[in-house]
């Protein structure tokens, strides 16, 4: 939230966009990503424990990484019994379309300086990013300079505050389910549910295909590398495909 | 599970994760990104998730189950259709699980 000195600045200055304001304006539009949140993060927290990751190290991995497809990934390999090296590159990959976010959300926050801007990198997920660039990016937009930062962390704060309770919550009570329930099985079906979407157009389509049949047959290579081998052959084929178009 | 091993695991990946994040936001003045490379990354997400998906789903206790017989691979499918059906987390993993759940005690 904004400090009282900030909001008392606004005030003065006659703003009807204060930091307060973008903030609140921030957490209201971003009131239907909740509903999304709650499911994903219950059930990080449950797999975490179900694969044998104490508690305490559940919800550190929540604060520390915050990004919930490579958790799950991780979970995964940890499991799996992958060496740390694998794991960080897989964490890699999967987190690399940040790069593309942080390109996109970078003149937004010229205004702010690296204090907030890295506050705001920690904060970053695909529902804040696309949220707070779709509104930028409308012919009316009021927020400008750093209302854009105040409104991109009413967006991303409360998510964030979300995904550390619903993570803490799956992860105490993920440890009272018996594993005989394969509740791990819920890492693929969530991955599968973010992956559909996903398929927009004929490349990535193919960017799919050739993933999930290179993965599978890459699946006995040492250190888990099959991943990474297959997610490289994927992103290849895409850009082969939507060269042909 | 060891425990300094698991730290290493989380802290590493908070590590890159933050790089990743914090990249052009923090250096926009210094640092651009080349067309080829963000061409590239329109890719990531459909290859990566296809790639974590489909070994865990064809493959069994008893190696690799590619037929009707591997309660995941149809309980998966099922949940796919629910993902393309409706844009909806929830649905898809209680469709997924029911799927999962009355195929193994059908079956099992």
């Amino acid at each position: 939230m904004p400090t009282d000195a900030e909001q008392r600045r606004d005030e003065q200055t006659g703003e009807r966009w204060g930091a307060r304001a973008s903030f609140l304006a921030g957490a209201k539009a971003a009131a239907p990503i909740y509903i999304g949140i709650v499911p994903f993060g219950l059930v990080t927290g449950v797999s975490a424990v179900s694969v044998g990751i104490p508690v305490t190290e559940t919800i550190a991995m929540s604060a520390v990484v915050f990004a919930g497809a490579s958790q799950l990934a991780g979970i995964q390999l940890i499991a799996n019994g992958a060496a740390f090296p694998i794991i960080w590159l897989a964490a890699l990959v999967i987190n690399l379309r940040f790069v593309m976010y942080s390109a996109s959300l970078a003149p937004h926050l010229r205004a702010v300086g690296l204090g907030k801007r890295s506050f705001a990198a920690y904060l970053m997920t695909d529902q804040a990013f696309a949220l707070s660039v779709g509104q930028f990016s409308e012919d009316d937009n009021p927020f400008e300079g750093v209302m854009k930062f105040w409104f991109y962390s009413g967006v991303a704060l409360p998510i964030w505050v979300l995904w550390m309770i619903t993570t803490v919550i799956g992860a105490v009570f993920g440890a009272q389910i018996p594993a005989s329930w394969g509740l791990d099985f819920v890492i693929p079906l969530m991955f599968l549910a973010i992956l559909m979407p996903a398929l927009r157009d004929r490349p990535a389509l193919v960017a799919a295909a050739v993933g999930a049949v290179v993965a599978v047959a890459a699946d006995g290579l040492p250190f888990n590398l099959g991943l990474i081998t297959a997610a490289v052959a994927g992103i290849v084929a895409g850009q082969l495909a939507e060269a042909r178009t | 599970m060891n425990t300094t091993w698991l730290w290493l695991v989380i802290v590493g990946m908070g590590v890159v994760t933050f790089a990743l994040r914090v990249s052009v936001i923090a250096f926009q003045d210094r640092l651009t990104l080349p067309p080829a490379l963000r061409r590239a990354l329109r890719f990531v997400p459909a290859a990566v998730l296809a790639a974590i998906v489909a070994p865990a789903v064809v493959y069994g206790e008893g190696g690799l189950e590619l037929s009707l017989a591997n309660e995941r691979l149809l309980a998966a499918l099922v949940a796919a259709l629910v993902a393309w059906w409706r844009k909806s987390l929830l649905l898809t993993l209680l469709a997924g699980m029911a799927a999962f759940w009355s195929l193994r005690a059908l079956f099992g």
